[in-house]
This record gives C-alpha cells, sequence and structure tokens, in this order.
C-alpha cells in the first residue's frame, strides 16, 4: 500500500484543472482548435507552451477535423497525444474519431459537453459526445473540477495499457464545470509523471519477419490502419470490442491504484454507488447533475424515504454487471438523459439501462427524464420530483408517462 | 472466408500491413492499358511524372522509358498528358 502524497491545493476551473493535468501528463503532442467552452484549456495549455513549462509540441490546426488528425498521426508514431473540444467541434471530429479508434491510438480529449446547433446555444449538455457514443472511444464524465483533473491523469493510463489501446474522452460539463472556479488538490509533477509511466507498446511482426514495437519508425516500416475489406474488417472490429471489454478491468484498476497516491477514488471507478445499499428508488445519471442528487437524496434520507443514486462515470465501456447488480434491489429507477435522441422514445442512457435491466428478476420500474438541454438549469427542487414520481408509481404500481421533460415550459 | 485467414485474436492490431506494399500487385484493377509507340515518343518523361502510380519509370540499364504494368491502374493520364500522341488506351 503506498502512502497517500502531498498535493497542493488550488483553485482552478475544470478547463484549467483539464490543462493543468496535461501540463503534467508528459505529453508530446497537443493539436487543438479553440470552441466554447473548451477554449481556457487550449488558452491555458498554450501559455504553459510559451512559458517553456513543458516540453510539448502545440499544432496550431484550421479545424477540429485536422486537430484529431494530428493527435492521431502523433499518437501511432509512438506520441503521447492530447487534444479538446465541445459541440460542433466533436461533431467535425466525426469522422477521425473512427480512425483514431480503429488505428488503436491511445489518444486522450476532453469534451467540454455542449448542445449542438440550431439554434446555436453554448451551454452545457451531453448531445455532443452522446452522438459519438459509437465511435470506439471509451467516455468518462466528471461530476466536479477535481474528479476533472484526477481523470485526465487516470485516461492516459487507461488508454495506453497494452490491454486496451484505446482513445479516451472525459467529458466536463459545459460552464457548469468548465468555467466554475473550484478547489482542486492537484498532485505533485514528479507523482503525476510517474503515476502514468513511459508509453508501451505491444509488438507485432514485420513483412521483414522481424518483432517490432507497434508504432510507425522509419527503422521499422509499416501501415497501420490500411484496407480491409469483407476478409478482415470483421475481425479487427471485434478486436476493438475485446478493448473495450478489457478497459472494465484496467479502469477500476487504475482508479484503484490512483486513490492510493491521492486519497481519492470515484466508486469502482466505472460507477458511483450513493446510498444505494437499501434504496427502493433510485435515479441513474451522470456528470455535474450528480452533485445536486446528492444533496437532493440526503434530504430525502433525513425523511426516511429510501432514495439512491448511481452515477454512470464510465458510459463506454457499459459496465453492464455493475450497474444491474449497484440497481439490483431498486423497484423503480429513473434514468436521466441531458440529451434527446429524437424519435428514439426516450434518450439514450435510458434506453441502455432499460435494457440492461429487461433480464432482472423482479424487474424494477425504469422511466427516463430528459433534462438540462442547452444549460437549462436543472434545481434541487426539480429533481426532487424525480423521486416523488418514483414513489407515486410504487404506490399506485403504474407507469402513467414512461419518457418525461424535466424542467420543460 | 477460407480457411487460410485467420481468425480475430491471430492478427495484429489496426490492421498492420505484414508486407510491404509492393507486394501487393495493383495491376490486375486496370480494364484499359496503355500501350506506348516508341516511334511517336521522344522521351519527354512528362508520362512518368504525371502517372499517379509512379508505374513508367526510366530504366537506365535499357536507357529507355518503361511501363510497369504490375501497378498501372489504366488511368489513362499518362496517354492525356502525352504532347507526341505516343500513348493510347488499349482495352484489356
Amino acid at each position: 500500500m503506498k502512502s497517500i502524497t502531498k498535493q497542493e491545493r488550488m483553485a482552478l476551473s475544470g478547463d484549467e484543472a483539464v490543462a493543468y493535468a496535461v501540463k503534467q501528463s508528459d505529453v508530446d503532442v497537443v493539436a487543438a482548435y479553440p470552441i466554447t467552452p473548451q477554449t481556457i484549456i487550449v488558452e491555458k495549455f498554450s501559455e504553459y507552451v510559451a512559458n517553456g513549462e513543458v516540453q510539448t509540441e502545440f499544432v496550431c490546426v484550421e479545424s477540429e477535423h485536422s486537430a484529431l488528425t494530428a493527435s492521431l498521426s502523433a499518437s501511432v508514431t509512438g506520441a503521447r497525444a492530447f487534444t479538446a473540444t465541445a459541440s460542433a467541434g466533436l461533431a467535425l471530429m466525426h469522422e477521425m474519431l473512427f480512425v483514431t479508434s480503429g488505428c488503436r491510438a491511445p489518444v486522450v480529449m476532453a469534451i467540454a459537453n455542449r448542445a449542438l446547433s440550431a439554434p446555436i446555444n453554448i451551454h452545457g449538455d451531453h448531445s455532443d459526445s452522446m452522438a459519438q457514443r459509437d465511435s470506439g472511444w471509451i467516455q468518462m464524465y466528471a461530476e466536479n473540477a477535481q474528479e476533472v483533473y484526477d481523470s485526465i491523469i487516470q485516461a492516459f493510463r487507461i488508454a495506453e495499457d497494452l490491454n486496451v489501446l484505446l482513445p479516451v474522452m472525459v467529458g466536463l460539463d459545459g460552464f457548469t464545470l468548465s468555467h466554475t472556479l473550484e478547489n482542486v488538490e492537484a498532485l505533485t509533477d514528479d507523482v503525476a509523471k510517474q503515476f502514468i509511466g513511459t508509453r508501451q507498446f505491444p509488438n507485432v511482426l514485420t513483412h521483414e519477419g522481424k518483432t517490432v514495437p507497434f508504432k510507425l519508425d522509419p527503422e521499422n516500416p509499416m501501415t497501420i490502419g490500411p484496407i480491409a475489406l469483407q476478409n478482415y474488417y470483421f475481425e479487427f472490429k471485434r478486436q476493438q470490442e475485446e478493448a473495450m471489454e478489457n478497459a472494465l478491468s484496467v479502469i477500476q484498476q487504475v482508479n484503484s491504484e490512483y486513490a492510493e497516491i491521492s486519497g481519492r477514488s470515484y466508486g469502482n471507478g466505472l460507477i458511483e454507488a450513493y446510498c444505494l445499499e437499501d434504496a427502493e428508488v433510485a435515479a441513474v445519471c451522470l456528470g455535474s447533475t450528480a452533485g445536486t442528487m446528492k444533496t437532493v437524496v440526503d434530504g430525502l434520507r433525513q425523511e426516511g424515504v429510501k432514495a439512491g443514486l448511481l452515477r454512470l462515470r464510465t458510459f463506454r465501456p457499459l459496465p453492464v454487471e455493475d450497474i444491474r447488480s449497484a440497481l439490483g434491489n431498486v423497484k423503480a429507477v429513473a434514468v436521466m438523459d441531458r440529451c434527446i435522441s429524437f424519435g428514439g422514445n426516450g434518450g439514450p442512457v435510458f434506453h441502455e439501462i432499460r435494457h440492461m435491466l429487461y433480464d432482472v428478476n423482479p424487474r424494477p420500474y425504469v422511466v427516463n427524464y430528459i433534462y438540462g438541454l442547452g444549460g437549462r438549469d436543472t434545481s434541487p427542487q426539480e429533481l426532487r420530483t424525480i423521486y416523488e414520481d418514483l414513489q407515486r408509481i410504487l404506490q399506485t404500481q403504474r407507469v402513467e408517462k414512461p419518457i418525461q421533460y424535466l424542467g420543460l415550459r | 472466408m477460407t480457411s487460410h485467414e485467420k481468425g480475430w485474436k491471430e492478427i495484429a492490431p489496426a490492421g498492420v500491413c505484414s508486407k510491404s506494399t509492393t507486394s501487393f500487385l495493383t495491376g490486375d484493377w486496370k480494364t484499359y492499358t496503355p500501350v506506348l509507340d516508341l516511334e511517336k515518343c521522344t522521351r519527354c518523361l512528362l508520362c512518368a511524372l504525371f502517372c499517379p502510380d509512379g508505374a513508367i519509370h526510366w530504366k537506365p540499364d535499357k536507357a529507355d522509358i518503361e511501363f510497369d504494368y504490375n501497378f498501372c491502374k489504366g488511368c489513362g493520364i499518362c496517354a492525356n498528358e502525352c504532347p507526341t500522341k505516343a500513348i493510347t488506351m488499349k482495352l484489356g
């Protein structure tokens, strides 16, 4: 058991926490394009570069498509690469997201989650990253600026693990986290650097019969991510799915190792169960809403209501078994989506949670709340009505509206 | 699927090419084949400059021009660019 190391307390916004974590992560290349509410990440990091505080190559690009292309390209040469974006920027990266995961390039990217146009809106919701859920990236959502910092440090370890080798996106709610100052405890530079370590590579066989590290290197020529048609494409996709399955245990391992040096952990790294042991009614949510929700649960508990909360920290890979066991005894579950899946009969998180609870016996009631779109504020009073609805469902044994819009006029 | 093709657990990640691209002969993609009339050709080598596949070479040993049909995909750019119309595209 390692001992908890000395840490420095700073006032940082979520964006600044990202930049600070990247500064400590010995990153070789950062290629990014500014977009609200991610801009501070890029601004702050370019200051570190200009001041000579990091040895990172900072690439100013003309678009997000190029930002990810440059990051991916650096990553396949063996460099540690980072980028950050939000909203329309992530949408513009869409094509390259799949190329990055397909090339098994462990790029880390911060997403300052923001709504998509039109109408134009710069504020927080999860529409941007939820639209990329099938792009082969690991997706984690932070609750506060402290977790943003910790998750970025952890993300490099997770992405570069030889059993994973997948890109990771860390989501922080636009403005609520990206622009709000919080107290953040940071590891010392040495401890952070030591925790992440240097990038390792699996070995692959070249055409010359040599076993060499999996990276582009003029000494050992190879092609990464070339054409694979009917006869091999499917096999490579199955490998990516295996890597996602492996990530479930790697994320837990990294979370517990990080706890040993920092004193901080986030549930088991995949989910955080709050007052769920004996809960009869529970909500499931992602991101900063969980902070407000915990206060609501505390209030209800004082009134004797058996309320609980499951915060999904890792959305991809989806921790199916962990969610099933955490919600195993809950009788009514409300799944919260800060995103809308038009014509999809509920939000994406709802679909998946309800799907995995289908086989649970006895099967709980599962309902959906779409909320907070375009940065719409969600108050503790509104969140409390979710639990009141769940209690009513249990009393009447009837669901009147499986999908509701919280805070909609 | 033929039996010599490997399963997903046996192959390197990300479609890593285990052979040089020069060992994948792409010349059989073509429908039309460029045929050079050496009488008309002035050896200006514009065709070699324009060839997108680098399939036209100057052979020092022969001191002459040569088409590499293993990689020529029959696009016809050489025939279009040739100032003396020494290249014709023949079906097959």
